[in-house]
C-alpha cells in the first residue's frame, strides 16, 4: 500500500500558488499571494481564525474560486477545474464522514466514484495501515474522534492523491490524542511521502509537523520558513508573538560598534548584533524569548558580553519542567521568563530585585513601526 | 392531607398534561366503542347493544369503501406530486441564492396562512369559470396545491440542518455534481422528505373543505362520504374504518420505532 | 495552550453560487412547484376578487360590473357569522394554549423518553382517523342523555353558562360551547405540536440555572421558559386560530343554525345557493381580515413580547 503511495508522490510535484487572491464583495480574505510548496512536503499553513488559510486551501482543492490568480499541481493548471477532477484530497475539518454510510463504505467512497471495481483489498490494507480494520461495518458516529480523524485521513489517502490538503484536522480532539495524532500523520507522512498541506491555528501543533510553516496575517503570508527560523528570526512583530512568546522592548538605536547595534531602552544599554535587525529603522522593537533569558538575584553580577536589566519579581508560577516569572523592569515593563528548574535560588520570590541578563546573539530587533502586541491575541482589534 | 395536596401541586403540569391527553384521545375510544354497536334507527350516537356485526362486514355498506379506495388513490398521487414539487422548490430555496426569493418564500408560507375555505372557494371559482369538469383531476390538484408547503418546509428545515462539508468531501473524492446528489444529498435528505411525504398523505386523505369545493358529484372521497352520511344517517361501518386508521397507524409508528431502536441498538 | 476548536470560517451558503450556470439550475427546480401554486394558489385568488365584482347569475354568465355593493349586502347579511367566526376562533385559540401548554411541557421535561415518544404518538394518531368521524363522536360525547351533560347538570355548571350565553336550555349540543369544544378539539395537536418544538430546545440546565439564581418555579416559568417558548406559541396561536376562524364543519355538526359560522356561509353561498359573487366577497373578507389580523399580531409578538 505505502509503495504505491509513493509512486503516486513521486508522480506529482509542487503545488504552486502564483498571484492567487479572493474577496467576498468589500471583504478581501486572501490578498494575492505567490506560494510555491515543493513536492514532498509537510507544509503548514499556520494563522489565527479568519487569517484567510482556510480559504487557500479550500482554493487549492477546488472548493472556493479564487478571484485572480492561478494554482498549479505538479504542472498543470487546474484553477479552472472542480474538485472531483483535481488531484488532491482533504481531510474536512471535524472530518465530514458521510453519517449515511458505514467506514468500508466512507474509505472506499473516491475508488468508487472513479470507478475502481475491486475495491476491497485496498480498502481493507488502508483500514489496517490507520489500525481500525475491525471497525469497518460500524458508521461514523459509533467511532470515538480519533478513530474518525483516522477514518478521514484513510478516506483520502487511499486515492493517491499529489497534494493531500488537511483542514484543521485535530482541532476537535483533546489534547493528548492531539498529541499523539500529530506524530501518527508525521508518520504516515514520512511513510508515503505524499506532500502534506496542514491548515493549523495552533503553533506548537504546526511546529511540530511541518518542514515549512507559513504564518498568515489577515490575508497575507507573514513570513515563510522552517520552524526553527521562524522561531528564532522571526521577521514581524506578529511571528514573534504569535509563535511562542517573546519579549519586546521598545529602544532606540543610539550607535554602532563592530557587528552590533547599540541600544538604548529607557536609558538603559543594550545591544543586538546587527544581522539579527531586519530593519534600519532607529526606533525599534528588541525581541528575546523568555527562555534565554537568565534570571539572577540582584546580588549576583553579570558575566561580561552579556544584555542585562534589573527589575522585581512581580509573579512567579512553578509549573513542573520550568518556573515562570514575570519581573517588572525599572522602565515599568513586563518581562516573561522561563527558568529550567535545575537549581532553584530560593531568594527568587515575589517582590524580590532580580537582574536578568541574555546572550545578545539571541535577541532579534525588528521594526518599531509595527503594534508591539500583534500576535498575542490580546491586541486591540 | 397536607401531604396529598403537596403532592397534587408538585404534578399539577403532568395532571393537567395527562388531562388534555385524554381530551384528545376520548373520541377516538368512542369511536372504537361504538364499532361495536347495534344502533338502533340510523344514527351511532346512543349505545344500544354490542354487536361485531360491522367488523365482520366493514363494506357492507353502499359506496362506502369505494370512497375509502378514491381517497387512497388521491391521497397517494397527491403525495407523489406534492413531494417531488415541493423537494425540488426547498433544494433551491436552501442551496441558491437567487432573485425573487422574498416572493418565494412568502408564496410557499401563504397557503399555510389561509383559512381552507378560502382556498378552496377562489379554486373553485376559477375551475367553475375555466369550464372545468370538477373531479378527480381537480381535487388532485387542489390537495397537490395545498400538501406543497408543508413538504417543501419540511425538507427545506432537513437540507438546512445538513452540513455543507459532506457534499464538499463527496466532490473533493471524485463524485461528480450528479453522484455527489444521489450518494449523498439525496439519502441524507431523505428523512425530511419522508415526513414531509407522510404529512401530505395524511392532509390529503383527511380532507374535506377543499375537497367538498372542488369535487364532482361521483367523485366522493371517504371524508365526503362521512359528511353526507352525518345528515343520512352514520353506518358502524365508518367506526370500524377510523379505528383501524387509527390503530394501523399507531402501529406503524411503533413498528418503525421499533426497527429504528433495534438497528441502532445491533450496529 | 490551543485547545479550543477554532470558529468556522465564513461559510458561503451555497457551493459557488456566483456561477451563473447555477442560478440556472435554482430556477428549474423553482419552476414546476412555484408554478403550481401561482396558478392554483395565487390566480385563483386574484380571480376571485375579480368574481366578487361581477354580476349575473349561472344560467346567464357573470360580467365583470365593478358591483360592490355585493360586498356591502354580505357584509349586512353576514356580520354576526364574522362576529362568531373571530369570537369562537379566540376562544378555542386560548382554550388550546391552556389545555397544549401543560401538555407540551410535560412531554418535554417531565416525563422518560420513552413515555416521550407514547404520548407524541397518541397526539399525532388521532390525525388518522377521519376529523370528521372525531367530531361526530363529540355528539355521542356531549349528548344530552350523556355523561357529560349529567355531571355539568349536576354540578349546576349549565345554569351558569346558560345565564352567559354558552348554553342554552341545560344541554351542550347545538350550543356555542359544542362549537367552541369541537374547535379546540379539532385544532388542539396544531398548538402541541410548535409547542413542544421549542420547549424540546430548551436546555434543562436553564430551569436549574435560574434555580441557582433564586428563582421559584413559577418564576423560572415566567421568566425563563415561558419567554423562550414565544416562537412556537406564536406559531400555535397562528396554526390554531386560522384554520379554526374558517372552519364551518364543527358549527355544522355540533352546532345550530344560530351558532354558523362565516365558513358556513361561503359554503352555503357556493355550493347551494350558487351565488359566486357573494361567497367570493364573503371569502375576500375573511382573507383580508385574516391576513391584517396575522400581520399586527406577528408585529406585536415579534417587536415587542419577543424582546
Amino acid at each position: 500500500m505505502t509503495e504505491q503511495l509513493r509512486d503516486a508522490a513521486t508522480a506529482g510535484g509542487d503545488v504552486r500558488l502564483t498571484g492567487i487572491g479572493k474577496t467576498y464583495g468589500d471583504f478581501t480574505a486572501v490578498h494575492p499571494l505567490d506560494l510555491t510548496i515543493p513536492q514532498g512536503s509537510f507544509f503548514a499553513l499556520l494563522g489565527a481564525s479568519g487569517c484567510g488559510k482556510t480559504t487557500t486551501l479550500r482554493m487549492i482543492a477546488g472548493l472556493e474560486e479564487p478571484s485572480c490568480g492561478t494554482v498549479l499541481i505538479g504542472g498543470q493548471d487546474v484553477t479552472a477545474l472542480p474538485p472531483y477532477k483535481r488531484p488532491v484530497n482533504t481531510v474536512f475539518q471535524s472530518y465530514a464522514l458521510f453519517p449515511h454510510l458505514d467506514i468500508f463504505e466512507n474509505v472506499a467512497f473516491g475508488l468508487r466514484r472513479r470507478g475502481k471495481k475491486d475495491v476491497k483489498k485496498q480498502v481493507e490494507e488502508m483500514l489496517d495501515l490507520v489500525e481500525l480494520g475491525p471497525f469497518a461495518r460500524r458508521k461514523p458516529h459509533q467511532l470515538s474522534g480519533g478513530q474518525q480523524q483516522r477514518v478521514a485521513v484513510a478516506r483520502a489517502l487511499i486515492n493517491h492523491p499529489q497534494v493531500l490538503l488537511l483542514d484543521e484536522p485535530l482541532g476537535a480532539l483533546d489534547l493528548k490524542l492531539r498529541r499523539q495524532m500529530q506524530l501518527e500523520l508525521k508518520r504516515i507522512q514520512t511513510e508515503v511521502g505524499i506532500t502534506f498541506v496542514h491548515v493549523t491555528h495552533d503553533q506548537e501543533e504546526a511546529m511540530t509537523m511541518a518542514d515549512t510553516i507559513a504564518v498568515m496575517n489577515s490575508g497575507r503570508v507573514e513570513q515563510l520558513g522552517a520552524p526553527a527560523e521562524l522561531y528564532e528570526n522571526p521577521a514581524t512583530t506578529f511571528v514573534a508573538n504569535f509563535l511562542g512568546q517573546s519579549n519586546l522592548i521598545p529602544a532606540e538605536v543610539t550607535g554602532r560598534s563592530g557587528e552590533d547595534l547599540l541600544l538604548s531602552a529607557s536609558g538603559v544599554r543594550l545591544a543586538v548584533p546587527a544581522a539579527r535587525c531586519t530593519t534600519e529603522a532607529t526606533r525599534i522593537h528588541l525581541g528575546i524569548r523568555p527562555e534565554k533569558i537568565t534570571i539572577a538575584h540582584a546580588s549576583e553580577t553579570v558575566p561580561d558580553g552579556r544584555n542585562s536589566l534589573t527589575g522585581t519579581v512581580s509573579d512567579s508560577s512553578f509549573i513542573g519542567v520550568s518556573t515562570q516569572y514575570v519581573v517588572r523592569s525599572e522602565a515599568g515593563q513586563e518581562i516573561a521568563v522561563f527558568e529550567q528548574n535545575m537549581e532553584r535560588d530560593t531568594r527568587i520570590t515575589p517582590g524580590a530585585p532580580v537582574v536578568l541578563h541574555w546572550n545578545p546573539a539571541h535577541s532579534f530587533g525588528l521594526d518599531a513601526a509595527q503594534a508591539i502586541d500583534a500576535g498575542t491575541g490580546e491586541e486591540a482589534a | 392531607m397536607s401531604r396529598v395536596f403537596k403532592w397534587i401541586r408538585e404534578h399539577l403540569v403532568v395532571l393537567a398534561g395527562i388531562l388534555a391527553l385524554a381530551y384528545l384521545v376520548l373520541p377516538n375510544l368512542v369511536v372504537f366503542a361504538f364499532s361495536f354497536n347495534k344502533p338502533v334507527g340510523k344514527f351511532n350516537y346512543e349505545w344500544a347493544q354490542f354487536s361485531t356485526d360491522a367488523w365482520t362486514n366493514p363494506c357492507g355498506v353502499a359506496d362506502m369503501c369505494g370512497s375509502l379506495s378514491l381517497s387512497l388513490q388521491i391521497a397517494t398521487l397527491a403525495t407523489i406530486g406534492a413531494t417531488v414539487l415541493g423537494t425540488m422548490v426547498a433544494f433551491a430555496l436552501a442551496r441558491y441564492r437567487f432573485r425573487g426569493r422574498a416572493a418565494t418564500t412568502a408564496l410557499i408560507f401563504l397557503p399555510m396562512a389561509m383559512p381552507e375555505v378560502v382556498m378552496a372557494a377562489s379554486l373553485g371559482t376559477l375551475f367553475l369559470n375555466m369550464r372545468i369538469q370538477f373531479g378527480f383531476l381537480t381535487i388532485l390538484i387542489a390537495h397537490i396545491m395545498f400538501c406543497l408547503s408543508f413538504v417543501v418546509t419540511a425538507v427545506k428545515a432537513r437540507v438546512m440542518s445538513m452540513d455543507p462539508r459532506l457534499e464538499q468531501a463527496a466532490q473533493d473524492l471524485y463524485a461528480t455534481p450528479t453522484q455527489t446528489f444521489l450518494k449523498i444529498t439525496l439519502p441524507l435528505a431523505a428523512p425530511g422528505i419522508a415526513a414531509g411525504a407522510l404529512l401530505s398523505f395524511a392532509l390529503s386523505f383527511d380532507d374535506f373543505i377543499i375537497t367538498q369545493f372542488n369535487s364532482g358529484p361521483t367523485t366522493v372521497t371517504f371524508p365526503m362520504f362521512v359528511w353526507g352520511a352525518s345528515q343520512r344517517g352514520i353506518p358502524v361501518q365508518v367506526n370500524v374504518i377510523g379505528t383501524a386508521m387509527f390503530i394501523a397507524a399507531v402501529a406503524l409508528t411503533v413498528a418503525g420505532q421499533w426497527i429504528g431502536n433495534r438497528r441502532k441498538a445491533r450496529s | 495552550m490551543t485547545t479550543t476548536t477554532e470558529a468556522a470560517p465564513p461559510q458561503v451558503i451555497p457551493l459557488d453560487a456566483t456561477k451563473p450556470r447555477r442560478k440556472l439550475t435554482a430556477y428549474w427546480l423553482l419552476l414546476p412547484g412555484i408554478a403550481w401554486l401561482v396558478v392554483f394558489f395565487a390566480v385563483p385568488l386574484v380571480y376571485q376578487g375579480s368574481t366578487s365584482l361581477q354580476t349575473g347569475s349561472l344560467e346567464q354568465g357573470f360580467k365583470l360590473t365593478w358591483h360592490v355593493a355585493t360586498y356591502w349586502d354580505a357584509l349586512d347579511e353576514y356580520k354576526w357569522h364574522f362576529v362568531r367566526s373571530f369570537s369562537y376562533a379566540a376562544i378555542a385559540t386560548a382554550l388550546c394554549l391552556a389545555i397544549g401548554y401543560p401538555l407540551a411541557y410535560t412531554i418535554a421535561f417531565k416525563a422518560s423518553r420513552r413515555w416521550r415518544n407514547v404520548i407524541l404518538i397518541l397526539v399525532i394518531a388521532p390525525f388518522f382517523t377521519s376529523f370528521l368521524i372525531r367530531t361526530l363522536a363529540w355528539k355521542t360525547i356531549l349528548s344530552d342523555s350523556g355523561p357529560v351533560v349529567g355531571a355539568l347538570n349536576t354540578l349546576h355548571l349549565l345554569s351558569i353558562t346558560d345565564a352567559v350565553g354558552l348554553t342554552s336550555g341545560h344541554r351542550v349540543l347545538a350550543t356555542p360551547l359544542a362549537v367552541v369544544c369541537g374547535l379546540t378539539y379539532n385544532f388542539l395537536p396544531f398548538m402541541i405540536l410548535p409547542l413542544y418544538t421549542s420547549l424540546e430546545r430548551i436546555d434543562p440546565r436553564l430551569h436549574e440555572a435560574a434555580g441557582d439564581l433564586y428563582a421559584r418555579p413559577f418564576t423560572t416559568f415566567r421568566k425563563v421558559t415561558f419567554p423562550i417558548s414565544l416562537p412556537g406559541v406564536v406559531a400555535g396561536t397562528l396554526l390554531t386560530f386560522i384554520p379554526a376562524s374558517g372552519d364551518y364543519i364543527n358549527a355544522q355538526l355540533l352546532g345550530s343554525p344560530s351558532e354558523q359560522m362565516v365558513g358556513n356561509g361561503i359554503q352555503k353561498q357556493f355550493l347551494n345557493v350558487l351565488d359566486y359573487p357573494t361567497a367570493a366577497a364573503l371569502s375576500f373578507i375573511l382573507m383580508a381580515l385574516i391576513l391584517g389580523m396575522v400581520t399586527v399580531y406577528m408585529r406585536k409578538a415579534g417587536t415587542e413580547e419577543l424582546v
